[in-house]
């Protein structure tokens, strides 16, 4: 087992810092339902994190614990080092935790420019006043923070639909927008929802490099949940594994892939 | 000749009375934009604000009759009158307080419920406000003078009589209603548009999960909004108030708004100014070409009438976002 603050290096030679989340003993009921079930795991600095799981394990609703959307019943959210208490949402984002949405929240009748230019507004912090006098603080902030958001669509290559209104593009286009803007808040975790469910082969490949260059680039924390199990070996560097709301299985790719445990709810079972 | 001259002056007077309706229309669309809620205490937040905005500059005792009636005293007024700029920023005040206090005790307990219940919550609203502006006011009609010019502008009338031989009555309070409601739009627009609560504003519009998502506090979007539907509101109250005195009946102008919005669109702020102009000159010029032929008072029914065949042809309004449905 690694301690909390030591890090270790991946098989491609990055190296993992310490801890910076931990889910303790994570218990969340709807009424009678159990969704999840004393479900402990940490996620380190740096790192790419999986949660899989088949359909109805609980994996959407553990994302939705750690951006503030459910409120476990049990169990304690610690984030580099403190103990984060029975928060809402949009204050779990100001912390730096950014996330997508498994059937996409963007803000459709927005152009793509202005809904990256949302993940910023927490960056902002000229008053109003200013900004209706356009005065030099609140000028050289929008040109700051449009500064940014260039840069990430120069990244995400979505230079060529800069203008273009969110609810035209096609569903892989919408994709990749929600991760830039969850990326122009510069998230010190980010949170994505199966960000590759619905897509071809071709636009898998196309979000799994993104991913991986957001990881590399600005060494982004990710935490994400997939359905696509090829995917998600290739993607992680460590893998939670859930089943019926409790957790059956932690470790890299290759020890998942070896857990019988894992193999039976997975693999061995007929699920969709 | 002088039918067409006369013909002239009804769609002056009907691009001004228009400009009225915009104004009541443009609080619905800022509250639907921001919330998807169909703001039925638009008209009555509009009389709660010229009640309170009469009261203070007479500086009439709030609850007066409550008052009375409990301890047997014969308050009314507290002997002073405040100056019309500092009543209308109190009055600001009293609306902001308000949009708080709706916030805290109405919208915070219903998020995330269907359009339907909210509305329906806004209906408690009106009559709840139209109950306490009667309270706290009284329901006599009172005159409301802020300074606002007022009577037929001689020089308009000498100008136009010179040039076409044939005066043109306007009346001076609606010129500076129009260039008061323009002010007014334009710096809603700006506001929407430019800066960074404005950008939150559209966000909340468009996607509560996301716009929570991006770390925006739909509470802190949701009273900002509601201010601002309430400033909206002081200013519609204010031109009506001045215009026809301010009486109870000044929350059914709110009901003239509804065709406005069906012709303009409810998302829409420009759908809002266009659409009230429509209707403001549309019905102006059908009861002064059409009225007479038909018994007059067309002036009741008219925008209802063009709302509905709106309404058949082009549902989303003129300025409205399309409706598509994907199946």
């Amino acid at each position: 087992m690694l301690d909390k603050t030591e890090g270790y290096s991946t098989a491609d030679g990055r190296q993992i810092g310490g801890v910076l989340m931990e889910m303790k003993n994570i218990t969340l009921r709807f009424g009678g339902v159990v969704a999840i079930k004393d479900i402990s795991f940490d996620i380190r600095q740096g790192e790419i994190r999986a949660i899989i799981g088949p359909n109805g394990a609980g994996k959407s609703s553990m994302l939705n614990v750690i951006s503030g959307f459910y409120h476990p019943q049990e169990g304690e959210v610690w984030f580099k080092g403190y103990r984060r208490g029975p928060m809402k949402p949009y204050e779990v984002a100001r912390l730096g935790i950014a996330r997508t949405f498994q059937n996409i929240a963007l803000f459709d009748g927005m152009s793509v420019l202005d809904n990256i230019m949302t993940g910023r507004l927490n960056r902002m912090k000229s008053g109003l006043l200013s900004q209706a006098l356009w005065w030099g603080a609140a000028e050289r902030e929008e040109n700051e923070n449009r500064e940014q958001v260039e840069k990430i669509i120069d990244f995400l290559e979505i230079q060529n639909i800069r203008k273009t209104p969110v609810g035209r593009l096609p569903y892989g286009l919408k994709k990749r927008v929600e991760l830039a803007r969850a990326l122009a808040a510069e998230p010190q975790i980010l949170l994505l929802d199966e960000p590759m469910a619905g897509m071809n082969v071709e636009e898998k490949e196309d979000m799994s490099r993104f991913i991986l260059d957001v990881n590399d680039e600005f060494g982004t924390t990710i935490a994400l949940i997939e359905h696509d199990m090829g995917v998600v070996m290739d993607l992680s560097d460590r893998v939670v594994v859930m089943d019926y709301g409790r957790k059956i299985g932690d470790g890299n790719p290759d020890e998942v892939r070896r857990n019988q445990d894992v193999i039976d709810a997975y693999l061995g079972v007929a699920h969709d | 000749m002088d039918q067409f001259f006369f013909a002239a002056e009804v769609l002056a007077n009907g691009l001004m009375t228009g400009v009225m309706y915009a104004l009541v229309a443009l609080g619905f669309v800022l509250i639907f934009k921001a919330s998807g809620v169909f703001n039925y205490a638009q008209g009555v937040l509009a009389l709660f604000a010229a009640l309170t905005l009469v009261g203070i500059q007479q500086g009439q005792i709030p609850f007066a009759h409550l008052i009375n009636a409990a301890f047997g005293t014969s308050l009314h007024h507290f002997g002073w009158t405040v100056p019309a700029v500092l009543a209308i920023a109190l009055t600001a005040g009293v609306m902001v307080a308000l949009a708080f206090l709706i916030e805290k005790l109405v919208l915070q307990h219903l998020v995330g419920q269907e359009p339907i219940i909210l509305f329906m919550a806004t209906i408690g609203l009106a009559y709840f406000l139209e109950g306490l502006g009667d309270v706290m006011w009284g329901a006599d009609i009172k005159t409301l003078d802020v300074g606002l010019p007022q009577g037929i502008s001689d020089s308009i009338e000498g100008a136009t009589a010179e040039w076409f031989g044939y005066g043109f009555f306007i009346d001076r309070l609606d010129i500076w209603a129009t260039v008061i409601a323009a002010l007014l739009v334009a710096a809603l627009v700006a506001f929407a548009q430019y800066t960074k609560q404005g950008r939150a504003m559209r966000a909340v519009a468009d996607d509560h999960q996301a716009a929570l998502s991006v770390g925006i506090s739909l509470r802190f979007i949701w009273v900002m909004v509601w201010s601002i539907a309430g400033f909206v509101a002081l200013v519609a109250g204010i031109m009506w108030g001045t215009k026809s005195g301010v009486q109870f009946s000044l929350s059914l102008i709110a009901l003239k708004a509804l065709p406005v919005l069906m012709l303009g669109g409810f998302t829409s702020i420009p759908g809002a100014i266009v659409g009230g102009l429509i209707i403001g000159v549309g019905e102006k010029l059908f009861e002064f070409f059409i009225g007479p032929m038909v018994g007059g008072a067309t002036e009741n029914w008219f925008a209802y009438v063009l709302a509905l065949i709106f309404l058949v042809f082009r549902p989303q309004g003129l300025f409205g976002e399309r409706i598509i449905e994907r199946v």
